[in-house]
């Protein structure tokens, strides 16, 4: 992978039932995906505040994924 | 950066190769020596296995060893093992909630196969952001509940009568509601079992008399549920029984509905004497066989179709019981079965089918898009092989339809807030995990109400629920997770805002002081509270927003 290609740093909220259950699935898959994700576990997608969302912006995330 | 973290947290870190799952696709030299150099950490370990018992106990002697006061683990998933870790941190001495999991195999090395180096890089955030919310964990607690020793069975059809019964042989007191005036539900009207070949009379009976003889049971007949409160082990159920109504303390429910067989009204010329449902039939053969020389029975009428596209399962055995006691009752009895696809499972559903055409049973498949026509003592259908509609003379025809939702499976829907599926029947929370709970804790289903059963299944999901019920049951008390929301009474401005987000009831208004507050055995954590309170005054202890504040900011800090 070259130096100066892009690469993004993506932080997750995925709720513990659903999503991260999700993410969990797809290791057990073994579903390849790129590792710029930051995976953050919460008890529901209703735990993220819109503040956190920016927060993550703020100190330079180039993508938040709520997964709910 | 806001740094709640205290100074004088000592935190253990213990990475777990997972044999080669996690050690063969992550550098874990390069986490053991990250690990080290984070904050607050005085201790790094790294396990082939540390769900081990050589893993357990390695997390047991660091805690006093090294005065670890936080501890976090980076391997599978919180999901499965969490509580496991927890455990060992209890056992040590240490409150099972300061205990953080780095998610670095199903998250990461199992993801990431092809990228060792950006996949450790991953993995390395992930254990600095689990070390940072580590240091901001608080001691929780969990609340004891006591347990009404004492189970309600809702539906006292053959799943819920084997459900109360085992129960009662346990020991459990149980109250066992049926809304008819005898136990026994469908059962009660089928003519004949097979392949025992015994009129359901005398495993009803038996169940019955066992259950009236069982001092543990009480049996309300004639009784509906009208009111239920609680939750898990204190359950408040009202009983409505001949217009008395009594308050039930139980610490578990069990749904035992049941189902009904659709009426097929205005279908393949439904008329209840000529043409007739299965059920129907199951009266007639009751009676004595009646002197039949031509009978055409037609499946999946009413099933499968736009307005139910399910499967009703018990149809297929149904029809070719009764086709095999037709011919077996009068040989010169002509029974043709009219299928789509004959769905006769397991090895002795097949045997009867075998038999069935051994009796010389017919079989002619029908395409849905030609269904066949009944009427003036005929039966037409398109042969598909003789590529003609071919006519069946028939003195009865015989209409499969399926077992459909009960009546009063919405009202206990709400009532007990658990769910229903798209054709009305009772959702379980798990298809595979969890066939016979709720997602809701101490509300069990089974047999029919859940989807139709064979007396067989339904007998062995009442077992089954009665099993899960007594896993409650058998506690000597339950402990509410300690995961819960708080709200500070000084903050708190009582605008409202939490009460009108949270789905489980859990916040009360208290008018005089004007503040909210959590009543901590409803909640369930979700945090819609926290993330709404505009004061700041709610928090869910565990995932807090200084907790996750501080991920955040680990995430982003590479």
């Amino acid at each position: 992978m070259s130096n100066d290609r892009f690469e993004p740093t993506i932080v997750g909220f995925l709720c513990n039932w659903c999503a991260y259950a999700g993410a969990d699935l797809a290791g057990v898959s073994r579903l390849q995906y790129p590792p710029n994700l930051r995976t953050i576990r919460t008890l529901c997608s209703a735990t993220v505040r819109p503040d956190m969302i920016l927060k993550a912006f703020q100190r330079g995330a180039d993508g938040v994924f709520v997964g709910g | 950066m806001e740094d709640t973290a205290k100074s004088d947290v000592r935190i253990g870190v213990f990475i777990c190769d997972c044999g080669s799952n996690i050690a063969g696709y992550l550098s874990m030299k390069d986490l053991v020596e990250y690990a080290k150099t984070l904050p607050n950490v005085v201790f790094v370990q790294e396990n082939l296995y540390t769900c081990s018992e050589g893993g357990i106990n390695g997390i047991k002697a660091a805690i006093p060893a090294h005065g670890l006061t936080r501890v976090v683990v980076a391997s599978c998933t919180p999901r499965t093992h969490e509580p496991l870790f927890q455990n060992a941190c209890e056992e040590a001495g240490l409150n099972p909630y300061l205990f953080e999991m780095a998610n670095i195999r199903d998250q990461c090395s199992w993801v990431h196969q092809q990228v060792k180096e950006k996949a450790t890089e991953r993995a390395k955030g992930q254990i600095a952001m689990a070390v940072a919310k580590a240091a901001r964990l608080r001691e929780l607690s969990r609340i004891q509940l006591g347990i009404f020793y004492r189970a309600v069975v809702i539906g006292g059809g053959v799943s819920g009568m084997a459900a109360a019964m085992a129960l009662g042989n346990m020991g459990y007191e149980v109250h066992l509601v049926e809304k008819e005036e005898r136990l026994g539900g469908l059962l009660n009207h089928l003519n004949m079992v097979l392949p025992a070949k015994e009129p359901p009379s005398r495993l009803l009976d038996d169940l019955r008399t066992r259950l009236e003889n069982n001092p543990k049971v009480t049996v309300h007949t004639r009784a509906q549920v009208k009111k239920s409160e609680g939750y898990v082990g204190n359950y408040q159920v009202t009983i409505n029984e001949n217009g008395n109504e009594t308050v039930v303390k139980a610490g578990v429910i069990i749904v035992a509905t049941g189902a009904k067989v659709l009426k097929p009204e205005g279908l393949m010329g439904y008329d209840g004497e000529k043409v007739i449902t299965q059920l129907e039939l199951e009266s007639l053969l009751k009676q004595g066989t009646p002197s039949l020389k031509n009978v055409v029975m037609i499946q999946c009428v009413g099933s499968r179709c736009a307005e139910r596209t399910y499967c009703s399962r018990i149809c297929c055995m149904t029809s070719v019981k009764n086709a095999i006691l037709i011919r077996e009752a009068d040989p010169s009895a002509s029974v043709t079965i009219l299928y789509r696809d004959m769905q006769m499972y397991g090895v002795e559903n097949e045997d009867m089918f075998r038999r069935s055409k051994e009796l010389g049973v017919r079989y002619v498949t029908y395409d849905p898009e030609r269904p066949p026509e009944a009427g003036d003592g005929l039966v037409r259908v398109y042969h598909a092989r003789m590529g003609k509609e071919i006519a069946l003379p028939a003195d009865l025809v015989v209409l499969a339809t399926p077992l459909v939702a009960q009546d009063e499976a919405q009202q206990i829907s709400t009532m007990l807030k658990v769910p229903l599926n798209e054709n009305g029947f009772f959702l379980e929370g798990h298809v595979k995990l969890k066939p016979l709970d709720f997602a809701t804790d101490g509300v069990y289903l089974c047999g029919s109400a859940r989807f139709p059963s064979s007396i067989r299944e339904a007998v062995s999901q009442g077992l089954g629920a009665a099993s899960r019920a007594a896993i409650v049951l058998s506690k000597e008390a339950l402990f509410t997770s300690g995961i819960v929301a708080d709200i500070n009474p000084n903050t708190c401005c009582g605008c409202l805002g939490c009460l009108e987000v949270c789905p489980y009831g859990a916040i009360n208004f208290f008018q005089d002081r004007g503040i909210c507050q959590v009543n901590k055995v409803l909640c369930k954590g979700c945090g819609g509270c926290a993330a709404t309170c505009s004061s700041g005054s709610a928090r869910l202890d565990g995932f807090s927003n200084d907790q996750i504040y501080a991920q955040i900011e680990q995430a982003l800090a590479g």
